[in-house]
């Protein structure tokens, strides 16, 4: 019979795109779960590091390290952190709109706007964009190595220490659950707490240096640097997994409601057929 | 009971200790430091070798550290290590063959291998199997 053959092919069609996006969901799912652990693993580092930082704030240091002065922003750096593929939903495209945002505020201001990006998505979103990209790594994979991403730092860091930018910002992914990811902006530099005083009362102690504070800090840091900004690229990698599962579920299930709703038409097409040809069979029947 | 002071160590992979303990030694870029409760706010550089917390007079616990930072809070000291490793951990197979593997890295004058990598492999591999022996003679 050869009733909605058009129907018939389609169905088979989507049936195929189902196959797909069920295999990259259950590829998604067991990435997540990998890229989770480590996302855990570098995380109380992260933590201490950025607590000692927030100690270091607070200290009245006789020392004052060239990464904790506070200039005028003439000129921001910014790295931003995205995946290297697509297919997981908004997650980058929610990223990139927050980033314009800010960059537009900076611009009113009369602030220049300096970008590093990490991964393929960034990289191709602001070079379309003409923007000032003075950095740019990708294809880092799922196990990124904090060696992977020194060269984007140091750009940064060279560019902070000669004053060609007064502020950097991380753009990335926070993973708050499976289901939803949060971009989110960092202030790594200059490090220094937000009010402009120490206010009175505060304590006005200082650390013991050892060998002395310019090479302890120094090193600390370039360590608080690195690790924040490695923070942010394995935590976008948990985010980009989960995106993509959540993603690719909810085409699984688009997929089977629009296989159902056809099978529903090609249903009644094959039965209005039947129909049809019964009711020619028996006129033709009466008619003789 | 003693006065005691909260120790955490973290590692770029992991936490690998945290709790009260009586004092903690470390491996001060310029000499091994003892940290006893409300010293004063201090922050150096470590070099590899062996973090030691004494947690009673008979209880203590040897961490291996290949570098890293030492911070330390009236309350709170903090080591933020490259890579940490407990003691009775610390794999003497592996060790060895690290080190072995490292000899022949070095020896190997081809060029194919990158000499700062080697040598800095040889001094860990090296720190390790002394630290075990150490604990080893403590322990007897």
């Amino acid at each position: 019979m050869a009733v909605g053959k058009e129907i018939r092919s389609k169905i088979s069609s989507i049936k195929n795109t189902q196959k797909i996006t069920r295999a990259m969901e259950m590829v998604a799912a067991s990435k997540m779960r990998k890229t989770k652990e480590r996302m855990q693993a570098s995380r109380p580092y992260a933590r201490k590091i950025s607590q000692i930082i927030h100690h270091l704030t607070d200290a009245n240091p006789e020392y004052r390290h060239p990464l904790m002065v506070k200039r005028d922003v003439k000129r921001i750096g910014i790295i931003v952190i995205s995946s290297d593929r697509g297919l997981c939903g908004g997650l980058n495209a929610n990223l990139f709109r927050k980033v314009l945002v800010e960059m537009q505020s900076w611009y009113r201001a009369g602030i220049e706007v300096d970008i590093c990006t990490i991964g393929n998505k960034a990289s191709a979103f602001f070079s379309d964009l003409h923007a000032n990209m003075i950095g740019e790594v990708s294809k880092l994979g799922d196990t990124p190595n904090q060696s992977d991403i020194i060269g984007v730092i140091k750009i940064m860091l060279d560019a902070y220490t000669q004053g060609s930018i007064d502020e950097l910002h991380v753009f990335s992914n926070e993973f708050v659950n499976t289901m939803s990811q949060k971009p989110i902006k960092e202030k790594l530099l200059p490090v220094a707490s937000d009010d402009l005083e120490p206010a009175s009362g505060k304590s006005y102690w200082d650390y013991l240096y050892e060998p002395n504070a310019s090479d302890v800090l120094n090193h600390l840091l370039m360590r608080y640097v690195e690790s924040m900004v490695y923070q942010g690229l394995v935590e976008n990698n948990a985010c980009e997994q989960a995106a993509r599962m959540v993603a690719m579920k909810s085409a699984s299930d688009n997929a089977g409601n629009i296989i159902k709703e056809l099978q529903l038409v090609y249903n009644k097409a094959r039965q209005a057929a039947i129909t049809q040809e019964i009711s020619e069979i028996v006129a033709g029947a009466a008619a003789v | 009971m003693a006065m005691t002071i909260h120790v955490d160590i973290v590692s770029a992979e992991k936490e690998v200790y945290s709790g009260l303990v009586e004092m903690v030694f470390a491996p001060a870029e310029m000499g091994d430091v003892g940290i006893a409760p409300r010293h004063a706010p201090f922050i150096t550089k470590l070099k590899a070798g062996e973090v030691r917390v004494k947690i009673s007079d008979k209880e203590s616990y040897e961490f291996y550290v290949s570098g890293g930072l030492l911070e330390v809070q009236p309350h709170l000291v903090t080591v933020l290590a490259d890579t940490a490793i407990r003691a009775r951990d610390i794999d003497e197979a592996a060790a060895i063959e690290a080190k072995l593997r490292a000899e022949e890295m070095l020896e190997d004058k081809s060029g194919e291998y990158d000499y700062a990598l080697a040598e800095a492999e040889l001094a860990d591999a090296i720190m390790q199997l002394k630290m075990l022996e150490r604990v080893r003679k403590r322990g007897s």
